[in-house]
């Protein structure tokens, strides 16, 4: 980049200005380009200054160029010379673009880790009250998330304003202004020192939590964690738990679904016991919740939860509403907790897991919803590390065959993508009676990316299992399908073939695929004429040159001479590699 | 609170019945233009300031006015209201810009054409020195950011909300949290994040199994003003739901119902049709909700579902010719409904131009008949007390198509080829926007 001529720089500048957004765009990626050609002195007092007044309309280059001046300090000479970059960021922060602004408030805190303590309090600091004072919402919602790098370098006077500042914020009129609060407030309060953090910082919570828009009190919900987790235990229990407790029967779902999903961040701050008095009844009630969503996010986080408590609470208190909710009337709270509930075993152990939760597994591997019983399948690993695969292996051929022939595609894509996986839990036994036809099967589907993926599945079936296990129980299999009426079926064949010869090796390659595949270029039809060409270029790599020039070349030499325009494209393609290959070695 | 149809002597006390004046017009026709379909406004929306108004039309246009008589002075707006500054000021707008929101459009699946003609505008929270507001057409919602360069004003279409209603919208409505707003058509509600174009959440689904069992559709929805999680909409039977979207995630089953059934005496094969409510407003402070239907406005009081607070007659004499407004099919015509920004009056259109206008307040008994034109109140000698006075001896603008006229028992006109669908009350000022034909009125008082 560096070795770049001149010309191209002031090509780049020009098109800063053009009005092709592609250009404008183009041009700003490359903005540290231009930046070092002009120098650090020409960036600081030009380019700098212009991107600060150039007030494009475009998201893409806006959010480019805030991404850009967040690593830009080596560029203006260093930390010494940070501040210059502040200014076109503060225009930033007020966009009314969220993602553009989330990344100037980005930036800003980029650069503000890196500035010298004197140029924060001097620079970045009025930056903040600046936007925090600003007219528009935008600004001010920026604001709150730059507390956090200006408060540590506060002089004690400027730190008790910042903090009045942020309890303004977190009053605003503006719900969308307190909403940013509540989501900074967490990061904010870390930097703040402890006698302020239960004063100033508690009653800023209490201010955001008792607010009755629901859209600010679920954002509160991730502020108890974040707070929780700074407090002391004590503080914690008497400050954040009754908090959340409130909040897991708040009247709003939206609330009740936050809590679902944050409550066990809580339980290591508060400790063991609130825990078991407080918390778990909490999650039980969250667990059986009137609304499906929360029920979703609470069965989302059963093992999270399991693995916090001891087995005995566990056992207990969840086992039993994870029992009801494997037959929930909703299939995505049955399909959340069976994404999860394989990651149990390991927190309850061998006998609670065969005893209680075996049970669970089978019936939802019997579930009408196809995504329940993908989900289990996905997480068998977890569960054979703690009981071994036999107990379930009697339910799992049923469900996988099941699926295997769903009439939804993508149900039987889903299930082709965890067959290495089941293959290689389950082992060359099973694999061998129970699966090997339904692979074979796939490759016949009537639906173009189940073949492809069946392709796939065979080559990493050959990988799981060795060459030699392929050789008997999937090559000659893939190879006798070569003959099959229907053109498309013979194409994936040939792609299953390309796939398995970087398998396979030379040799396997040679006496057997090879031959196959020579065979189709005889095929009357050009598509699967030009992918012989294709598969033979993928070859060239595996066999030796002697096959290269006796076989591979000859049969190559007859396609490029074909009727077929494509069929002679892709075979004079494939030669030309074979010339290079020849040269180069 | 008993509203008439007639326009009523103002009572004494207060509140004062309004003296309502001409301010201004926009797109007046000159006699014996011919108006052009496209230029008929289907949209009226003042911004939550009042300093700007927004019109849409069949074309697909959408048209800016910018107030004018609060940026001459040093003193801002709010100062002057406090100082109690001497009335004689009301609201002036100038043409501000306009943009082509949409195109005509053809959905090739359903072999549909999709009218340009936009349903509806909403503004939206101000975030810097430029303009944004919502505009939809049938299928699409189209969020729109308009700002001043260097001296012209350039609309630029920030986002576009589609292919989520399989049936024609009939509103939008801007959540009080403002990330979020709601479209709703004939069965469904949607709920939308206003950053985001490509996912919506449905939350209310109306559609039975079979679409054989079909009763009701939703004829309008609109957003809580303060409370972001409460939201109502209406219905073609003559109900309104209030939900609670913290209630549940999918809100088939409402909060509150508030409806009135006709009395069994007046039942006739109009019933269900004249019932269908064509709009509702949420007053200011969120307290009442505004509705129309084809014969009445009524006002209701959230807390009280037992029946509406208020009813007002607007097109009672029409009752006996019913039979020809459904012959021609102005009985499913949509007539919009508004409400003054202190929630002592509300307003809704009707027939030949006119506009109706009573008080709410209790103890009032305001009803106001005006008409769009440079002379709003001279309907108001056609009070039947007096003796009606031949029409033909009034000079009218020249109207479009053919005519209907005919008279009623009091002596009003009625003319189904001009009618006076969509106006709007300013926020904080008694000012009404209202739309005849291609033309823009504004009133004051």
């Amino acid at each position: 980049m560096i070795d770049e001529p001149l010309y191209p720089i002031a090509v780049l500048i020009d098109e800063l200005k053009n009005e092709d957004i592609q250009l404008r765009l183009n041009s700003i990626r490359r903005l540290s380009t231009i930046a070092r050609a002009l120098g650090e002195e020409r960036t600081r007092k030009e380019l700098i200054p212009f991107l600060s007044e150039n007030n494009d309309d475009d998201d893409e280059v806006l959010l480019a160029m805030a991404e850009e001046l967040g690593v830009f300090i080596p560029y203006v000479g260093g930390v010494e010379y940070a501040n210059v970059l502040l200014p076109p960021l503060e225009t930033l922060c007020t966009v009314e673009e969220t993602c553009v602004r989330d990344k100037a408030v980005e930036s800003l805190c980029r650069i503000g880790a890196q500035m010298r303590e004197q140029d924060l309090v001097e620079s970045f600091i009025p930056l903040v009250k600046r936007l925090a004072a600003g007219e528009w919402f935008t600004a001010r919602v920026s604001s709150c998330g730059l507390f956090h790098i200006a408060y540590p370098s506060a002089p004690e006077a400027l730190k008790t304003e910042l903090r009045a500042i942020y309890s303004q914020l977190c009053q605003d009129d503006m719900p969308m202004v307190r909403r940013s609060a509540a989501t900074n407030l967490g990061k904010f309060a870390a930097t703040v020192e402890a006698p302020h953090l239960k004063v100033d910082i508690m009653s800023m919570f209490d201010d955001l939590t008792q607010y009755d828009q629901d859209s600010v009190r679920l954002l509160a919900v991730e502020g108890c964690a974040a707070l929780g987790k700074l407090l002391e235990p004590q503080d914690c229990v008497a400050h954040i738990l009754p908090v959340m407790v409130n909040f897991s029967q708040d009247k709003s779902w939206r609330v009740r679904y936050m809590v679902a999903n944050q409550l066990f961040e809580l339980c290591e701050a508060v400790g063991p016991e609130p825990t078991r008095l407080d918390l778990v009844p909490a999650y039980v009630r969250l667990l059986r919740d009137n609304e499906a969503e929360v029920r979703i996010a609470a069965a989302g986080k059963v093992t999270k939860f399991c693995r916090i408590l001891n087995p005995e609470l566990a056992i207990q208190h969840i086992l039993p509403c994870v029992k009801e909710l494997s037959t929930d009337s909703s299939q995505y709270v049955r399909s959340a907790l069976a994404s999860v509930i394989m990651g149990m075993a390991p927190a309850l152990g061998k006998d609670a897991t065969i005893d209680q939760l075996l049970p669970i597994f089978l019936s939802l591997l019997k579930d009408e919803f196809p995504d329940v019983r993908l989900n289990i399948i996905s997480k068998l690993d977890q569960v054979n590390q703690v009981i071994g695969i036999d107990l379930l292996s009697q339910s799992l051929l049923p469900a996988i065959v099941e699926l295997a022939e769903d009439r939804h595609w993508r149900v039987r894509l889903a299930i082709i993508e965890y067959i290495p996986l089941l293959a290689s839990q389950l082992g060359v036994g099973f694999f061998d009676d129970k699966l090997g036809a339904l692979c074979m099967q796939w490759l016949k589907d009537k639906v173009y990316s189940i073949r492809d993926a069946a392709a796939n599945n065979v080559k990493r079936l050959a990988e799981e299992f060795g060459p030699d296990w392929a050789m008997q129980h999937i090559v000659p299999q893939v190879l006798d399908m070569i003959n099959n009426p229907h053109y498309l079926y013979r194409m994936t064949i040939l792609h299953a073939i390309s796939l398995l010869a970087s398998v396979m090796g030379s040799d396997v390659t040679c006496s057997k695929l090879l031959p196959v595949v020579i065979n189709a270029s005889k095929d009357r039809v050009p598509n699967i004429k030009f992918n012989v060409a294709k598969v033979l270029q993928s070859l060239i790599p595996i066999v030796d040159q002697s096959v290269l020039e006796k076989t591979i070349r000859p049969c190559l030499v007859e396609l490029s001479e074909d009727p077929d325009v494509d069929v002679r494209f892709f075979a004079s393609q494939a030669l030309q590699s074979i010339d290079h290959v020849i040269m180069s070695s | 609170m008993n509203g008439g149809d007639e326009v009523v002597a103002a009572p004494p006390g207060p509140p004062q019945l309004l003296d309502w004046k001409f301010s201004q017009v926009f797109g007046e026709r000159t006699a014996g233009e011919e108006v052009q379909e496209v230029d008929i406004i289907s949209a009226i929306e003042f911004d939550k300031t009042g300093d700007h108004l927004a019109t849409g039309d069949r074309g697909g246009r959408v048209v800016l006015f910018e107030r004018t008589d609060t940026k001459d002075h040093g003193v801002s707006r709010r100062d002057l209201e406090r100082m109690d500054y001497p009335i004689g000021r009301h609201p002036e707008f100038r043409y501000k810009t306009e943009f082509q929101s949409h195109e005509p459009e053809f959905d090739y699946l359903k072999s549909l054409e999709i009218e340009e003609k936009i349903n509806k505008i909403r503004w939206c929270q101000t975030a810097n020195s430029a303009l944004f507001l919502l505009s939809t057409n049938d299928k699409t919602i189209k969020f729109w950011k308009v700002t001043s360069q260097e001296t012209s004003l350039v609309a630029r279409s920030r986002r576009v909300y589609a292919h989520a209603h399989d049936y024609h919208i009939n509103s939008i409505s801007n959540n009080s949290d403002g990330e979020t707003f709601i479209s709703a058509d004939d069965l469904r509600i949607n709920l939308w994040n206003l950053d985001i174009s490509n996912q919506s959440f449905n939350i209310v689904d109306v559609k039975p199994a079979n679409m054989e069992d079909l009763t009701e559709v939703i004829t309008s929805a609109e957003f809580h003003p303060t409370h972001c999680n409460m939201l109502a909409y209406s219905s073609s039977k003559g109900s309104i739901r209030l939900i609670d979207l913290r209630q549940s995630a999918l809100c088939d089953s409402h909060t509150k119902l508030f409806e009135e059934p006709e009395a069994p005496s007046s039942r006739s094969f109009f019933t269900e049709i004249i019932a269908s409510i064509s709009d509702i407003k949420f007053a200011k402070d969120g307290r009442y909700i505004l509705s129309r239907d084809y014969m009445t406005l009524k006002l209701w009081d959230i807390n009280m579902d037992s029946g509406p607070v208020a009813t007002f007659q607007v097109h009672e004499y029409l009752r006996p010719k019913l039979c020809d407004l459904y012959e021609n099919d102005s009985i499913f015509d949509k007539f919009e409904c508004c409400l003054s920004g202190d929630g002592l009056r509300v307003a809704t259109g009707s027939y030949s131009n006119l506009f109706r206008v009573f008080g709410c307040a209790s103890g009032s008994s305001e009803a106001t008949t005006l008409e769009a034109t440079k002379n709003p109140m001279r309907r108001q000698v056609q009070t039947p007390s007096r003796p009606s006075r031949s029409l033909s001896s009034i000079t009218r603008v020249v109207r479009r198509g053919p005519e209907t006229p005919g008279v009623d028992a009091n002596g009003n006109s009625f003319d189904f080829t001009t009618k006076l669908l969509h106006l709007a009350w300013h926020p904080t000022e008694n000012s009404i926007a209202c739309a005849a034909a291609n033309s823009l009125y504004v009133y004051y008082a």
